[in-house]
């Protein structure tokens, strides 16, 4: 049965800005199939985002929606989070977004473990602006502004978000469809600050550059890379050489922020 | 008894010719048609979803 995306979507929204086969709407489908099964309420619901073709997705959605300042996001979230504890908060953004310029309000999230959920759409460059290599860009890799190759480290989006704490860390693709909104309902049911990484494709200012001749490619690409975390435990390190790990790659429980900071109004009151 | 055939709407409107949903359906029932996607084979829909699901443009609905 064809599913119903209307009913979560802002009427007259539709098209949106994305270019032809860019994984955002992708993204935003499963996040809409996601909310449904939760069956989150819209007036109970904040979908927070900062600056980035990314970022453009609250708008489109019927909640309540927070497009903010370039990476930050987290900030903003955080101040929803502790003015109305009981709603779900959930952050959308781009890998420019969230580990360039947003980079310290996402890990310093990871670090209080507030109860929100950050959905980070890594397609590994600055889409809106033109092309600009991001910290996820791969090494070696095309930008406008790394002509003659990135000579840069790209960060592993994952293991930042764990080493800085966040207590539930998943990845998907923009070629796992099916995947991703199952990774983002568990995401939301996790209590504290849960990430969930889907590797996407900006055909547009990084195919183009980097020897991708169509969007299918780039998809291909994607399915190709894949290793479910249980499948790769069964693989040589031969066999995972080049390969990304998909699924629930972290959960643990730990006290949450906004219990925590209740704890203290109560002190302070005594 | 006749299979039933199942509907599939493409609004063309927000249809941008990515080619997704004609790259991965698995019995080939869509095609482009210039810019935007089109049903070339009904008959042979398995009803997977796998178009409506993939399409980034919300712009392919099938109706079993
Ligand atoms: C303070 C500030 N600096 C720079 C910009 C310009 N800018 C807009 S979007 C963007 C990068 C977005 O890239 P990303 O977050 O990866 O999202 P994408 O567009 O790839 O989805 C930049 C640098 C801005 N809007 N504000
Ligand atoms: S520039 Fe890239 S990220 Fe932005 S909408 Fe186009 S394909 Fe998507
Ligand atoms: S439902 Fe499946 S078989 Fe039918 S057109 Fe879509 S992808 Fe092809
Ligand atoms: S996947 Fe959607 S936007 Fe792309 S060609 Fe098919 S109907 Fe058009």
């Amino acid at each position: 049965m064809s599913f119903d995306y209307d009913k979560y979507i802002r009427p007259g929204k539709l098209p949106h800005i994305w270019c032809p086969g860019c994984g955002h709407g992708i993204v935003m489908k499963g996040l809409i199939r996601a909310i449904d099964t939760l069956g989150l309420e819209k007036n109970n619901t904040a979908i927070v985002s900062g600056i980035g073709c990314a970022s453009r997705l609250p708008g489109y959605l019927d909640f309540c929606t927070l497009h903010t300042a370039h990476g930050r996001a987290a900030a903003f979230a955080t101040g929803v989070k502790m003015a109305k504890p009981e709603m779900n908060v959930i952050l959308v953004g781009g890998d420019g977004d969230g580990t360039a310029i947003g980079g310290n309000h996402f890990i310093h999230a990871c670090r209080r473990n507030i109860d929100m959920t950050y959905i980070i759409m890594n397609n590994n460059i600055y889409g809106m602006t033109g092309g600009q290599f991001s910290p996820c860009t791969p090494t070696g890799a095309k930008a406008s502004t790394t002509v003659y190759g990135n000579p840069d480290p790209a960060f592993d989006v994952a293991k930042l978000a764990i080493g800085a704490g966040a207590t539930f860390v998943a990845r998907g693709t923009a070629y796992h469809a099916t995947q991703i909104d199952k990774l983002i309902v568990e995401a939301v049911q996790h209590k504290g600050f849960s990430v969930v990484e889907i590797l996407d494709d900006c055909p547009t200012t990084y195919g183009r550059r980097n020897k991708f001749k169509s969007v299918i490619e780039m998809m291909n690409r994607l399915k190709d890379v894949a290793v479910p975390v249980k499948a790769a435990e069964k693989m040589t390190a031969e066999q995972l050489e080049g390969k990304i790990l998909t699924g629930v790659l972290y959960k643990e429980e730990r006290p949450n922020y906004t219990d925590e900071y209740a704890k203290v109004i109560e002190r302070a009151k005594k | 008894m006749e299979k039933k055939l199942p509907t599939i709407e493409i609004i063309e409107k927000y249809c941008k010719g990515c080619h997704i949903c004609v790259e991965f359906c698995p019995t080939k029932v869509l095609e482009m048609k210039g810019f935007v996607a089109s049903v070339k084979n009904l008959e042979a829909c398995i009803k997977c979803m796998q178009c409506e699901l993939r399409c980034p443009d919300f712009a392919i609905k099938v109706t079993a």
